[in-house]
């Protein structure tokens, strides 16, 4: 019973980051139907910044801002600039590119921060809480991870479906042409859009991080999990991935548990085999008419 | 008034407009008649700014629309109802008029009330998917959405098409009620040549590209000979 427990809120926080990341992919994939694979080094990077400000003695807090703006900017930057290029282009291109941008940024941080295992710090404790006379799985930071990633979902749910510029972004990633044609800016709603999403991913790259070690590839690994909770949910639904990187931490933490945590990366490729053989269109797709 | 002059587009090698010229007077019904392939649809995208002309021009007020971008037409009072996918199936009915109504002058609630006054039937919808309409339906909104952005020019590519004479004729009698009381200015693009001249002022008929002849509705329809050549009643 007490492992069960344990497993499942490991899992728990575990899918919170997951969801974190597969929630910046669907963002991205919603707005300009591209598969962010340089998601993981961009989050990597705005983490470093946190690392340095910290390390030079400001607050934990003053870091974290300055990883989520500098996500903002980055992200914002990456689409004005390199995706922007491709519209009308092969989907062939973005791939590609964004894969480029994957290696292009991770060289960049070793070459600046130096490819070596630093530590990052976490704003809250890192011991599981207590429970009578047992420790569980869940600690402080592990409470903060969840609760961010719920707090963000519950900001973007509000933002698109209770603001003007939330709809605008909606409609411009549903139909271009046909919101142009109502007077919406499109171009600056797809650079919005994935300033969000880098924002959202920075934040993953802080959660991972908090209380372990960083080092130019160690988002590297969160690309497989997160891009198979963002297919699970469905590429196209907020709430989906939020709810297929829960499932995938708990199942992952289940497998690693109870049959042997060398599984786990197998465990996460069956999970994609199966949902794209069973419901191709993720756990959480509606029914809908296909565009001719 | 909506000027168009000299306009001519093409996709890579073939010419799909080949020097449009045509007004289209405020407060009229223009009906832009022709087979299949004639360039109506092109003439309308031209106009709208989803295809730029190699040549000519096409002015609405002091604005050369020809280098105008897509996304400000609706701040110049410009309103395009494309055929068929014009409804964002993914929105629900009051974000789909929502969004007509951010562009000009930022209209409220009220507008929203009017429009389904309007159209009621939208009003029973409006909390559901748009994706749930019908094609008539689906008409209505597109227009009920385009005229919330209070447009001068309204751009109506086939708005009979797939419909019940029914509801054509409903729309059509919207339309005319519009043009009257408020001095709209409609560009309509119609296969169904015979109901499209029965409520337009005036007609241009393309023929691959060319405009074929302009007149008065009246005139159009009772020319026998153009008629059977060109608009097949």
């Amino acid at each position: 019973m007490q492992q069960l427990i344990t497993t499942v809120l490991t899992g728990l926080t575990l899918g919170a980051v997951y969801a974190a990341f597969a929630l910046a992919l669907v963002l991205i994939w919603r707005a300009t139907r591209i598969v962010n694979f340089a998601q993981a080094p961009m989050a990597m990077i705005t983490t470093y910044i946190a690392l340095v400000l910290i390390d030079a003695g400001m607050s934990y807090w003053v870091g974290f801002a300055a990883a989520l703006v500098s996500g903002l900017v980055l992200g914002a930057l990456v689409e004005r600039f390199v995706i922007r290029h491709l519209t009308g282009k092969s989907e062939i291109n973005a791939v590609i590119l964004t894969l480029g941008l994957f290696i292009v940024i991770h060289a960049l941080a070793a070459l600046i921060f130096g490819a070596r295992y630093r530590s990052f710090p976490a704003p809250f404790g890192l011991r599981g809480f207590q429970v009578g006379d047992t420790t569980i799985a869940l600690t402080g930071f592990g409470v903060f991870t969840i609760l961010s990633v719920v707090g963000v979902m519950v900001l973007l749910v509000l933002l698109f479906r209770g603001t003007d510029v939330g709809l605008r972004m909606r409609a411009s990633a549903f139909n271009q042409e046909m919101a142009r044609l109502l007077g919406v800016r499109v171009g600056r709603m797809l650079t919005l859009g994935w300033a969000l999403a880098a924002v959202v991913g920075s934040l993953s790259g802080l959660l991972i991080a908090g209380g372990g070690l960083v080092h130019p590839s160690y988002m590297d690994g969160v690309v497989v999990y997160g891009f198979v909770a963002a297919v699970l949910g469905g590429l196209d639904s907020p709430p989906g991935a939020v709810a297929g990187g829960v499932i995938l931490g708990l199942s992952l933490s289940l497998v690693s548990g109870y049959v042997g945590s060398e599984l786990v990366p197998l465990a996460s490729l069956v999970i994609l085999m199966a949902v794209l053989l069973v419901r191709p269109g993720g756990l959480f797709a509606q029914v809908r008419e296909r565009r001719v | 008034m909506l000027t168009v002059d000299d306009l001519t587009a093409s996709y890579g090698p073939v010419t799909a407009l080949d020097g449009v010229s045509f007004e289209a007077p405020r407060g009229e019904i223009t009906a832009v008649l022709g087979a299949n392939g004639a360039g109506k649809t092109t003439l309308l995208r031209t106009v709208s700014g989803l295809i730029r002309p190699t040549r000519g021009t096409a002015r609405l007020g002091e604005h050369d629309l020809t280098s105008v971008p897509t996304e400000r037409m609706a701040e110049l009072g410009l309103a395009h109802v494309p055929e068929g996918r014009g409804v964002i199936t993914e929105l629900t009915v009051e974000e789909n008029l929502r969004l007509g109504a951010l562009g000009r002058g930022r209209r409220g609630p009220a507008d929203l009330d009017r429009a389904y006054a309007l159209f009621p039937i939208l009003a029973e919808r409006r909390g559901r998917s748009a994706h749930v309409l019908s094609g008539g339906e689906r008409q209505m909104l597109v227009i009920a959405r385009a005229l919330l952005a209070a447009p001068s020019v309204l751009l109506l590519d086939e708005p009979s098409l797939g419909l019940a004479p029914r509801i054509v004729a409903q729309i059509f009698d919207l339309l005319r009620s519009l043009v009257e009381s408020d001095g709209l200015t409609v560009l309509l693009v119609e296969q169904n040549a015979r109901s499209a001249l029965s409520i337009a002022d005036r007609g241009v008929v393309l023929n691959l590209g060319r405009v074929v002849v302009r007149d008065t509705a009246a005139a159009l329809a009772g020319d026998d000979a153009l008629r059977h050549a060109y608009l097949g009643f």
